[in-house]
């Protein structure tokens, strides 16, 4: 199945355009800052690119990736890092971004599921795929990038270890048996 | 019967950009009369499939996709009587139109029932025929042969004669000239033999896969327009309140908060429905101001008559009102009599709370009410209803509404409700701008449409060989019917026939099923599998009640009381108008035997009868829902602590005729964990009218740490009856009952009161 054709009138062709909006909208909000009271910029670099913040630093990294810097591949789930669908790499460890402020990440490397591969291919997401794990898909960036930082501390889980490592994250659809088939064939090769 | 067109000339190119293209379109009428009002409809094709002249093939997807693997299987039957090479298939998400969506024309574009596979298998594939005939006409007269001596083989037209071949692609320009007859005159287009099928029954990775391990896929809130603003609304604890008065000033403080207006109140002569109820909304640039914002807002509300709604007391008023039963809904043989002469009377009753869907993704919906159309970009399952009560909400017309679905993060049955899409829509027109409502996970549990608390009161007679000879189910729960009638005491039809009506029970001689009466005091919804879940647990549970007073063996009960029959005819028991999911009885009747060879499947495949350790239980629990059988046996280890896991779950399903093996095991799969869920954790609780949980701390939902990570699904192939059938749904009701019938037989122990909690 081809998803992505140039200038097609797939699915998502119109959201192309407003992915760009996207991006247009984050880039005029940091033209217009939030008076601050005079607090200091927050630097911080995501997926390698370094930012400048001066908004509220105690906003939550979640509500700042998603909308000021339009990316939406890390989601909101519970808002109280009960459930991990934000779950983002602080330094390479899995973090909630709902309760990991902007002030929590200054000066760190953030790295969101865009930008675990630039291609998409990391190991883990290889692996989800080949055990064709998503349902409906929306807790499935934050279970790979639980999933990446488990493998990064521990490359060769035990059962219970994966079951602990990856209990914080909730996938209502009910994928959990692919989740931990796919830990296992990612743990292969990481 | 579909009439199917040739649209390729018409406004389809203009939009689609492409320098020629073969469109294939269908109309279908519902009967077999084309009058002239319908011939002119037929100018409308209502499902198409196109092929560029590059041979790329864009198959319209008019279902939503929310995680049951509609997006890879409505292609996958199309791609395969088109003979197209997967690869070079694409897929388009239609708008919300059932004037040109609807293939089957009963379905409204609305994704819930389970319904999408049985609905469309038959037009997609007839529609992939028809494409694939008109590449076979255009090469026939290319080679100047008759098109019987050609076929088409992977993306490719074959001369039989000759052995040459063109590609899909080389042969639009001339396909696109020819006319299809339509009416009397239509050829007779051949479907493929099944053992020619290249896709269908095969296994398929979903197609969305790539997307949704990227960050790539798009869901309701992942849409983003120039201008739009930000919105979470403040609603009534109670179902019904109203705002009395509110103070904004610090609210108004926090950066980034634009506006606080009130929703007004929906009048109190207008039923819920999917309307939006009301409330104060704190709109703003981003999610976390107005999210900050809507804390520091104080609102005093009034109440309203549902403040008196607790479950404490509410609970109790369900049971008595099951155990008093009311309108008899089945009536077989003679209960009252059969029940006096029995060697043996057992009764028993089961309660099952509350529930909320809390799909991972809460409600979010973006609206732009400022343009003609209106604009909708939301996570909905039913783009059609969210046309229509957009529309009356600004005072236009559905016509005027556009809807755009997104993917959806889990719907479940809750996102068939445009509620929340309702408020955006409001709050766009109040502000002049496009808005995006978000809903928190508080929201979603405290304002949401609740899976219906039930009661269900069971008995029965045994005569002194332990046969079953009559059977009484009799329950009472608050009905959906409630949110377009709040006076509504009783269920109704297609309340009753889920599950409970339809009870398989066969070879009982007396059977009697009664509806005792409730109040509603809260939005009362549909929910995976529906009234389903209770029916089967009691009736199930109920069962295994029944073997141990018999002394006999479950299994070999249940088989006894639900036969071997080929169809169990409702007609007879004084059944007034069966729903049966909405299709013919002719079409999809009720067939006990597939009842039993599902259970007899399941327990050989789970090794049932053989010894266990101790702590170790078997349970077993058959249903038949959206015309699927299915049976669960699972495997409990309940340890010395009381704590409990399930080490194996094995599922036999059988749904008919299917498209992808591996899409409906994954539905199994997840099907054992949503009913673990309900079993383990579902209870929501009111007190004065107020939900009590608000999060998953305490609305817990099943971990990987307490979710089966074995479960088997044993799809049964080798059955005669091959109309496609329900796969959504049908796996959660046996789930839960299986489990408790294996906590009773690792302990002796009943559990007539979900959920079960983290220890028996």
């Amino acid at each position: 199945m081809l998803l992505f054709r140039k200038g097609g009138t797939g699915y998502w062709g119109p959201f192309f355009s407003w992915r760009l909006a996207t991006i247009q909208h984050a880039v005029q909000c940091q033209e217009k800052p939030y008076v601050n009271g005079g607090r200091s910029m927050i630097s911080l670099r995501v997926n390698g690119v370094s930012r400048q913040f001066n908004g509220d630093p105690k906003m939550p990294l979640l509500w700042y990736l998603r909308d000021e810097l339009g990316l939406t591949g890390t989601k909101f789930g519970c808002g109280t890092g009960l459930c991990g669908s934000c779950t983002v790499h602080l330094d390479g460890g899995a973090v909630r971004g709902c309760i990991t402020s902007v002030e929590m990440a200054a000066n760190r490397q953030i790295t969101t599921i865009e930008g675990l591969d630039t291609k998409g291919n990391h190991p883990v997401q290889r692996a989800w795929r080949a055990n064709n794990v998503p349902q409906c898909g929306y807790c499935q960036s934050g279970q790979i990038m639980q999933a990446a930082s488990l493998l990064n501390q521990n490359p060769d889980p035990s059962d219970k270890e994966i079951i602990d490592g990856m209990a914080g994250n909730i996938c209502r659809c009910g994928t959990y048996q692919r989740i931990f088939a796919a830990v296992r064939t990612a743990a292969t090769e990481v | 019967m579909a009439t199917i067109l040739n649209i390729s000339r018409r406004d389809f190119l203009k939009t689609s950009g492409a320098a020629s293209a073969l469109v294939i379109g269908a109309h279908f009428v519902p009967g077999s009369l084309i009058s002239e009002a319908d011939a002119a409809a037929v100018a409308k094709p209502n499902l198409f499939v196109s092929i560029a002249d590059d041979g790329l093939v864009t198959i319209t997807c008019s279902r939503a996709e929310m995680g049951q693997g509609v997006r890879t299987g409505i292609p996958m039957i199309l791609a395969d009587e088109l003979e197209a090479d997967w690869d070079r298939c694409t897929l388009w998400q239609a708008p919300g139109d059932e004037t040109k969506y609807d293939p089957a024309g009963q379905d409204g574009q609305n994704t819930d029932g389970s319904r999408s596979t049985r609905h469309h298998l038959d037009v997609m594939r007839e529609l992939g025929a028809a494409a694939r005939y008109t590449l076979e006409m255009a090469a026939a007269s290319k080679w100047r042969v008759s098109v019987g001596d050609v076929y088409a083989k992977h993306h490719r037209i074959y001369n039989a004669r000759s052995g040459k071949s063109f590609d899909y692609g080389e042969l639009v320009a001339a396909a696109s000239k020819i006319n299809l007859p339509s009416g009397e005159g239509a050829p007779k287009i051949a479907l493929k033999d099944k053992s020619q099928w290249k896709y269908i029954g095969k296994d398929m990775p979903g197609i969305d896969n790539y997307d949704m391990t990227t960050g790539g896929a798009n869901y309701g809130a992942d849409i983003n327009i120039p201008g739009m603003k930000i919105a979470v609304v403040a609603r009534s604890p109670v179902y019904r309140g109203k705002v009395k008065s509110f103070d904004a000033r610090a609210a108004l403080k926090v950066q980034g908060v634009e506006k606080v207006i009130e929703i007004p109140a929906l009048a109190d002569d207008k039923p819920a429905e999917f309307r939006a109820l009301g409330g104060v909304a704190v709109i703003g640039a981003n999610t976390w101001s107005v999210l900050e914002g809507r804390r520091k807002l104080k609102i005093k509300w009034d109440l309203g008559p549902n403040r008196v709604h607790s479950s404490r007391t509410y609970d109790n008023k369900l049971r008595r009102s099951a155990k008093k039963g009311g309108a008899v809904i089945r009536n077989r043989g003679n209960f009252d009599r059969a029940i006096k002469g029995a060697a043996k009377v057992v009764e028993s009753e089961y309660f099952v709370p509350y529930f909320i869907h809390t799909p991972m993704e809460p409600p979010a919906a973006i609206v732009d009410a400022n343009v003609r159309p209106v604009k909708v970009w939301a996570a909905t399952q039913s783009p059609n209803e969210t046309r229509q009560y957009v529309g009356e909400a600004l005072g236009l017309k559905k016509t005027d509404v556009e809807c755009w679905q997104t993917l959806l993060g889990g719907g479940f049955g809750r996102k068939s409700k445009p509620d929340y899409v309702c408020e955006a829509a409001i709050l766009s027109k109040m502000v002049g701008a496009p808005v995006r409502v978000q809903w928190t996970r508080e929201d979603d549990i405290q304002n949401g449409y609740y899976h219906a608390a039930s009661a269900n009161s069971m008995k029965a007679g045994l005569d002194s060989r332990g046969k079953v000879v009559a059977w009484k189910q009799s329950g009472a729960w608050p009905s959906i019917l409630g949110l377009w009638n709040p006076a509504q005491k009783t269920g109704f039809g297609i309340e009753y026939g889920l599950g409970m009506v339809d009870a398989p029970y066969n070879s009982v001689r007396n059977i009697k099923i009664d509806n005792g009466e409730a109040d509603i005091h809260i939005r009362v919804g549909w929910y995976r599998a529906v009234n389903n879940i209770q029916n089967s647990y009691a009736q199930n549970c109920f069962a295994y009640e029944l073997a141990e007073a018999a002394g006999r063996d479950p299994l070999e009960m249940l088989l006894e009381m639900i036969g071997e029959s080929n169809k169990m005819d409702l007609a007879k028991d004084g059944v007034k108008e069966y729903w049966n999911y909405g299709d013919p009885v002719e079409d999809w009747p009720i067939m006990p035997v597939r009842l039993s060879n599902a259970l007899r499947t399941v327990a050989q495949k789970a090794g049932y009868g053989k010894m266990l350790p101790k702590g170790h239980g078997l349970g077993l629990a058959v249903h038949r829902a959206f015309h699927s059988y299915v049976a669960s046996a699972v495997h409990v280890v309940v340890h010395d602590d009381g704590t409990y896991s399930i080490p194996q779950v094995d599922t036999a399903i059988d749904c008919g005729r299917y498209v992808n093996p591996e899409g409906i095991r994954k539905q199994i799969e997840g099907a054992a964990i949503y009913g673990n869920t309900i079993a383990r954790f579902g209870r929501i609780t009111t007190s004065r009218g107020a939900v009590d949980q608000s999060n998953f701390h305490d609305y817990p939902i099943s971990r990987i740490s307490d979710s089966p990570l074995n479960v088997r699904v044993h799809i049964i192939e080798d059955f005669v009856h091959l109309r496609p059938c329900g796969v959504g749904e049908p796996g959660v009701p046996p789930y839960t009952p299986a489990l408790i019938n294996a906590i009773y037989n690792a302990t002796g122990k009943r559990i007539r009161r979900l959920p079960i909690g983290n220890k028996v």
